[in-house]
């Protein structure tokens, strides 16, 4: 009986460790997407601060600890969602009003010289002039469903599935949201830099 | 044999490519296309360089503030 306990102690003792470690390691990349999601530091604290309450608490029942990362990182986004709930007392995804955004945006498209293969790369520079501050913008510019997914796919390498899952989404609303998304950060970036006049346009393009 | 695919169906296709969502076979195509075609190279570079950019956005120092709040909690587990 002692021994058993003992043993207990010990396990739990390894868990502790296993997650003040993990946490340690993690916390700025999840304390950066809670700010990307919140777009404010003291509501992306408490969200970091409610998901670890939440992971703990759950710990035991985490088979795999090797996928401890994106498992933190999906209770993260339930907890933004949750406490977005509960804050507006609505569900934030509904009703977006994106009826007229074009999909296939592509800043690609709008820099590429193709006579300049050989010679330049005027798309690889124009993403070299961008400031992390002018990314962080175009991202918290999103309306939250596209950025939540921009996020968990780019941010974190969560598959279709996986988002959809955790957004309890089919797959395809994943794609489309997606796809918008990427499309409306495209957009806002080529915006950006078209008004800080580093957008490098092609000969004849003047559209914005 | 193996199909080979357009640049139309690789741009197409592309971001779920970077995302690793397309079925193997679809994948092996676009891969092998891109070993000859420059501009779909230079356009999953570009596509691969700004998901990088976005990346970093994820990631931001977390203020001391929210470390000593959540040792503290840690500590109470």
């Amino acid at each position: 009986m002692t021994l058993r306990m003992e043993q207990t102690d010990h396990n739990s003792e390894q868990r502790r460790r296993f997650f003040e470690a993990e946490v340690e390691r993690l916390m700025d990349r999840l304390y950066g997407t809670a700010l990307r999601l919140t777009r404010n530091g003291p509501d992306a604290e408490d969200v970091v601060a409610e998901t670890l309450a939440r992971a703990w608490s759950k710990l035991d029942g985490l088979q795999d600890l090797q996928s401890f990362e994106k498992w933190v990182f999906r209770i993260l986004i339930n907890t933004f969602i949750s406490e977005r709930r509960r804050r507006l007392a609505r569900p934030a995804d509904e009703s977006p009003d994106c009826e007229d955004v074009l999909d296939q945006f592509s800043l690609f498209e709008k820099v590429h010289q193709p006579f300049l293969l050989w010679w330049g790369n005027p798309e690889q520079q124009l993403l070299d002039k961008f400031l992390r501050a002018d990314i962080n913008r175009a991202v918290d510019d999103l309306q939250e469903e596209f950025r939540a997914v921009v996020i968990m796919v780019e941010v974190w390498g969560l598959s279709y599935a996986e988002v959809a899952e955790t957004l309890e989404v089919p797959v395809g609303t994943v794609r489309s949201r997606l796809s918008r998304g990427r499309a409306l950060l495209q957009r806002a970036l080529w915006s950006q830099a078209s008004q800080l006049g580093i957008a490098g346009a092609k000969q004849g393009d003047t559209s914005r | 044999m193996s199909k080979h695919v357009s640049c139309e169906e690789v741009i197409k296709r592309l971001l779920e490519f970077l995302d690793k969502e397309l079925d193997a076979e679809t994948e092996r195509q676009i891969r092998s296309h891109m070993e000859t075609c420059r501009a779909c190279f230079s356009r999953a570079e570009f596509e691969r360089r700004l998901r990088e950019r976005i990346a970093e956005a994820g990631e931001t120092k977390a203020p001391d503030s929210l470390r000593r709040r959540v040792r503290a909690m840690v500590a109470r587990f």
